[in-house]
């Protein structure tokens, strides 16, 4: 333990304690902009500089530890003026047009300028107006980007895509595309991370509501919009809602009157998904030992990692679509049979914590229930919120209100795909059922859950060993798939989500700067599953009749071809 | 009012001074850093500044030359850009008054000439292509990546055991280098632009000097794959080091009688005591190292089948011959031949000879140094070009004048002449200095008449070459002498036979024979089959920051020249523990600060 002095409290804490953790520890707050915890301590943007005694320069608190017998002041003249100036230098190189911005009231730079009462500018504006392809899902505008660097070591360090790096030097230095290359051609996975740890707007997902606000406008149209399980742990952040308040059916309860026809629970896609994969995996295991475990595929975000870094693994991954993409394949088929519309009046909505999901529901394969787009536009979170708010809609004035049925209807096992470990367990509940005909006990698979980043288990199927492994994060995922290629390590059945934590802590989700949400969230989700009607995803109702009445069995010809797609008919960069 | 005035310097002009030292120290640490179009438009601009703004060219093009290679930066460039650039900065050479323009311009040519790719990545990527690999300055500096930051940390804190085994991490040979490495690293100090570069080497040395115990380092499980070193110098041992951490069996056949390489053979033991390389070599050898000594191979193939794998690192032991009369009189030895015979303990007694050096590199310094503890009447070191044009370090010259040799620069060796054959004289031409040429200022023939230096004995110290014909005679592919390979060390047409080092470079420096040691275990061992990877697990101390102390650098202190020119002991003490700790209390940490606090400054494993 040491003890330091920080602006007249004395105070002791353990040793390699950062002036920062022990400022707050003795409740001081140093305002920070480029720090990340473990992830980003640099000192880059030098407004987290203290006085400390005895040193004529400032030192940065984010990355320098506190030091026995230190005495450190976070609000001396000297202190206030550095903090102001670099402010105002970094917003001289800043769009401050904070009214057309997507993060204006949730963006750490204009609530610090706020803070310190900024009231005007001395240097001259200079904006690096650099170009961005508007079309990819992705939208980088340099023209906010403060050079926190952030986004390198998030898609470096957490998910191993080295997008991003310094394009330019001295004065000129830029963060953008590696080497100056066009986004499209590098192996970017679009889990969103950089953009859900980005301080500013430089990073957001491209908005296509203008799209949705289209469809919901034209009266031959029939919107049909699907919601996934994760949203319903954050939608309703903007409003300071509790869990508890923004449940998923107060969100039905917003869409209805913003025009959209029919609003489903992807949570029923999931279970079918578990059907498809789960008798997938099982089919695979009777043909004997495989090289390389199977992988689920229902992250985009990993489908395009494994397919750019890892493409010897593509034939290993699942063949079944995302719950989206099971769920567009069942709207504009079965759905719209049932119905009585036809499948080309209807346009397909999702609304997913995920980025990866806009570029997915574009791919080329993804069209079979009708030759069209099966889903049309993916929204994320914060654009549905962004719909709502335009609305003028209070979601904490409106009463729940249910699913549209028939499918509405999930069950705890659809629910917890949105955390990490959850795609693994669901599947589990289910080939637990089809292999020995009864019900697993409750929870007996929850070793698979929490949030380290590579975990495994080894279940007893019938007298049957699997092993399975679960990773989130992608460089976690590149280890994994690193030992799984040098024989290190052996699984019958892997999950992997691209982001960590799950989709709970997509890239899609409402932004909490500094904040690393995933437990709260995905504690939200198991939470919903301990008290829901049905837990396993065989029992979902549901799901016997989309069978009975429409594909027959799992892994039939129609759920083959509305349900499963070929992982290579189309290719990332770095694929080939 | 007065004619004349005595010149006073303002208080603008001792500011402005005081700037300009600013600028050369800053310069002088060499940076791998900067983006080469940022470097070439900071460059124009501070010629620009320079400029009387009398002459259109330098006046008005410099500045226009800065905004073009603006708008490069900037990314509003394009394939016109480079050409006006060019066709500006050529006439700014071709037609400026004085040398402030015309210096200016002709730098600006050759930098757009290098730097081309640069400057068309730039126009065609909006973005710099030149990839940043300085993360720490001092260690990008060292050709074998020392943790240098990390080691200088703990020689602070006291752990001097620990600092070596981080040192060993990278670098089997510390005290070795401790001793005599010619210390890049130093060039690229930040330490520089506050005041004085770290000494980095004497901490080093202070570091093997004071080791609190030894340790033993840790080996991977036995692979029971045996690997061949052809040549027990600094690549070799290295590379037999690291193998054997690796759990490899290495071997080392040694064509002399003892190990060490040019450590032993090319360096006098007053700068590396012969006791403790020995001590060095043999806790190397402890390790798991066969040695075979007075073993030379010349039959690689039989070599290859009875290894699992084979690295040739055989060194630079061959000479180059002055190709003039009377080379082959009684009397003229060649540098490798005479310091050879020092390493093997057999010193040549030059009692009351006078001795003529030829060459002006450090091989030269060591022979005519050497030459003076063997008990010359005189020695006298002869060079065509200038003093200030040798390749020998600064340090070399200056011991060796301090112990009494005659420099005679701008002197170009004509003949040897020689009574009975016996060397009787060295006959030179006078020199003359030029312009450059490849680099250096050449020297002609001056107008004056040849010159006779009387000696008994003639040391030709012009470099080294490379004795790989036995190699070449079956197959291996040579250029010059070099042993020619891939990127990987390996060598064409011979699976499992590597090389490096001297005999693969050419003559380098000790610190880069070991780098390539460290490199072809690394290869070998992927070769083989196996990912072994070597790392200290030496906990740094914290780091502090000190924020702005000036405080100058501690030179490490000599014998004496008197007292030390008729021994071969060491000449060079160790810093004392309060010039270590001081100086190590001087390491700006640039592991921690600056670009290395997002890069990450520390590999702690390879």
């Amino acid at each position: 333990m040491v003890t330091v002095t920080i602006d007249g409290r004395e105070i002791r804490v353990p040793e390699r304690t950062t002036i920062l953790d022990a400022a707050h520890e003795a409740g001081i707050e140093i305002p920070t902009l480029c720090y990340l915890k473990d992830v980003n301590e640099i000192g880059a943007c030098r407004v987290c500089v203290v006085e400390v005694e005895g040193i004529d320069q400032l030192v940065a608190s984010c990355n320098n530890c506190a030091l026995d017998g230190m005495v450190v002041h976070t609000d001396t003249p000297k202190v206030r003026q550095a903090r102001k100036v670099n402010t105002e230098l970094l917003l001289s190189q800043h769009d401050s047009e904070c009214t057309s911005c997507v993060r204006s009231g949730n963006c750490s730079l204009q609530s610090f300028a706020n803070d310190l009462g900024l009231v005007g500018l001395p240097y001259e504006k200079h904006l690096p107006d650099i170009e961005w392809d508007q079309n990819f899902p992705l939208i980088r505008n340099n023209d906010k980007c403060i050079n926190c660097l952030r986004c390198i070591q998030i898609c470096d360090r957490v998910q191993d895509c080295h997008v991003w790096d310094l394009a330019n030097r001295a004065a000129h230095t830029s963060v953008n595309v590696i080497g100056g290359l066009p986004i499209d051609s590098v192996a970017c996975a679009l889990c969103g991370q950089c953009i859900t740890h980005c301080p500013t707007g430089a990073l957001r997902e491209r908005d296509d509501t203008d799209r949705v606000w289209e469809a919901l406008e034209d009266p031959d149209i029939t919107t049909i919009v699907q919601i996934a399980p994760s949203v319903r742990t954050a939608w309703g952040d903007h409003w300071g809602m509790s869990n508890k308040e923004a449940t998923v059916e107060r969100l039905v309860a917003c869409l209805r009157p913003m025009g959209f026809d029919y609003i489903i629970n992807t949570d029923f896609s999931a279970d079918l998904t578990i059907m498809e994969e789960g008798t997938e995996l099982l089919e695979r295991l009777k043909e004997g030992p495989h090289d390389h475990p199977m992988f689920t595929s229902c992250c985009p975000g990993w489908v395009r990692y494994v397919k750019s870094h890892y493409p010897e693994l593509v034939d290993d991954v699942s063949t079944s679509k995302s719950p989206q993409q099971m769920f567009g394949a069942i709207i504009k088929s079965y759905y719209a049979e049932k119905l009585g519309v036809d499948p080309h009046k209807i346009f397909s909505i999702s609304i997913m914590p995920c980025v990866a999901k806009k570029s997915e529901c574009a791919l080329p394969t993804m069209n079979d229930a009708c030759g069209d787009p099966d889903v049309d536009v993916v929204l994320t979170v914060r654009e549905v919120d962004r719909m709502i708010r335009s609305e003028h809609i209070d979601p904490r004035r409106l009463e729940d209100e249910p699913f549209d049925e028939p499918l509405g209807e999930g069950t705890g096992a659809g629910i917890i795909f949105g955390a990490t470990g959850g795609v693994m367990e669901a599947a589990l509940r289910t080939a637990s059922f089809l292999v020995t005909g009864s019900a697993p006990e409750t929870d007996v698979f929850k070793d698979v859950r929490g949030l380290d980043g590579w975990k495994e288990a080894t279940y007893n199927l019938a007298g049957t060993p699997l092993r399975v492994a679960v990773v989130s994060g992608l460089a976690n995922a590149g280890r994994l798939c690193e030992a799984i290629l040098a024989g290190s390590v052996s699984y019958d059945f892997v999950e992997v989500m691209a982001c960590p934590g799950g989709c709970v802590g997509g890239g899609g989700q409402p932004i909490h700067d500094g904040q690393e949400r995933q437990r709260l969230l995905g504690d939200v989700l198991y939470g919903l599953d301990r008290v829901a009607k049905y837990r396993n995803s065989y029992e979902n109702p549901a799901i016997t009749t989309v069978y009975a009445e429409y594909l027959g069995e799992p892994l039939s010809k129609r759920a083959e071809e509305l349900l499963h797609t070929n992982q290579h008919a189309w290719i990332m960069p770095g694929e080939e | 009012m007065a004619r004349l005035h005595v010149m006073e310097r303002s208080q603008a002009q001792v500011v402005m001074d005081g700037l300009h030292e600013a600028v050369g120290k800053r310069l002088a640490v060499s940076s791998l850093a900067p983006c080469p179009v940022e470097f070439t438009a900071a460059f124009v601009g501070m010629c620009a500044i320079q400029s009387c703004g009398k002459c259109t060219p330098c006046r008005v093009g410099l500045g226009v030359l800065k905004e073009l290679m603006e708008d490069v930066l900037a990314g509003r460039g394009d394939e016109h850009t480079l050409e006006l650039i060019e066709r500006t900065a050529r006439t700014i050479y071709l037609s400026s008054d004085c040398a402030i323009g015309y210096e200016a311009g002709e730098m600006a040519l050759t930098a757009i000439r290098g730097f081309r790719d640069d400057f068309e990545y730039h126009i065609a990527h909006k973005a710099c292509g030149f990839v940043q690999s300085q993360r720490v300055p001092c260690v990008s500096g060292c050709p074998a990546g020392v943790d240098i930051p990390g080691y200088i940390a703990l020689v602070e804190a006291g752990r001097n055991t620990d600092a070596v085994r981080l040192i060993r991490k990278d670098n089997p040979l510390p005290l070795v280098c401790g001793l005599v490495c010619e210390h890049p690293c130093e060039m690229y100090c930040r330490r520089g632009m506050v005041d004085d570069p770290m000494n980095i080497r004497g901490i080093k040395r202070f570091a093997t000097d004071h080791m609190e115990s030894d340790y033993t380092p840790s080996h991977a499980d036995p692979t029971g794959k045996r690997v061949a070193v052809i040549g027990g110098g600094p690549a070799g041992l290295s590379a037999a080091y690291y193998l054997a951490l690796m759990g490899h069996k290495p071997t080392i056949f040694e064509a002399r009688r003892k190990l060490g390489g040019m450590l032993r053979y090319g360096i006098p033991a007053y700068r590396l005591p012969r006791e403790r390389l020995d001590s060095e070599i043999q806790w190397l050898v402890d390790q798991g190292i066969k040695v075979h000594l007075d073993t030379p191979v010349t039959d690689l193939e039989s070599l290859r089948r009875d290894y699992d794998a084979v690295y040739i690192a055989i060194g630079a032991h061959s000479d180059n011959k002055l190709g003039l009369e009377g080379e082959d009189a009684e009397g003229v030895i060649s540098a490798v031949q005479m310091l050879r015979s020092i390493g093997d303990d057999e010193l040549p007694d030059f009692t009351g000879k006078r001795v003529c050096v030829v060459g002006g590199g450090n091989v030269a310094m060591d022979c005519a140094r050497s030459a003076v503890r063997c008990g010359a009447e005189k020695v006298t070191i002869v060079y065509r070009r200038r003093v200030a044009d040798m390749t020998a370090q600064d340090e070399e010259i200056v011991g060796a004048k301090e112990e009494g040799c005659e420099l005679l620069e701008l002197h170009a060796p004509l003949r040897i002449a020689t009574d009975d054959n016996r060397v009787s004289g060295l006959v030179v031409q006078p020199q003359i200095i030029g312009g450059p040429k490849w680099g250096r200022p050449a020297p002609r023939n001056a107008q004056a008449d040849e010159v006779c230096v009387p000696c008994e004995r003639v040391i030709v110290a012009i470099g080294q070459k490379i004795d790989s014909d036995a190699f070449a005679a079956q197959g291996v592919v040579t250029n010059r002498g070099k042993i020619v390979t891939d990127s990987l060390g390996s060598i064409e047409g011979f699976e499992g036979v590597f090389s490096g080092g001297d005999c693969q470079t050419g003559p380098a420096t000790v610190i880069r024979a070991i780098n390539a040691g460290k490199v072809a275990a690394a290869n070998i061992d992927h070769y083989l089959g196996f990912d072994h990877r070597i790392e200290a697990n030496v906990e740094i101390p914290d780091v502090q920051f000190k924020g702005k102390v000036s405080c100058a650098r501690c030179e490490l202190k000599f014998r004496e020249a008197v007292e030390r020119k008729d021994d071969f002991d060491e000449i060079e003490d160790g810093f004392t523990s309060e010039e270590a700790v001081q100086e190590a209390s001087r390491c700006l940490r640039c592991d921690h600060f600056g670009f290395g606090a997002f890069r990450g400054g520390r590999f702690t494993q390879w």
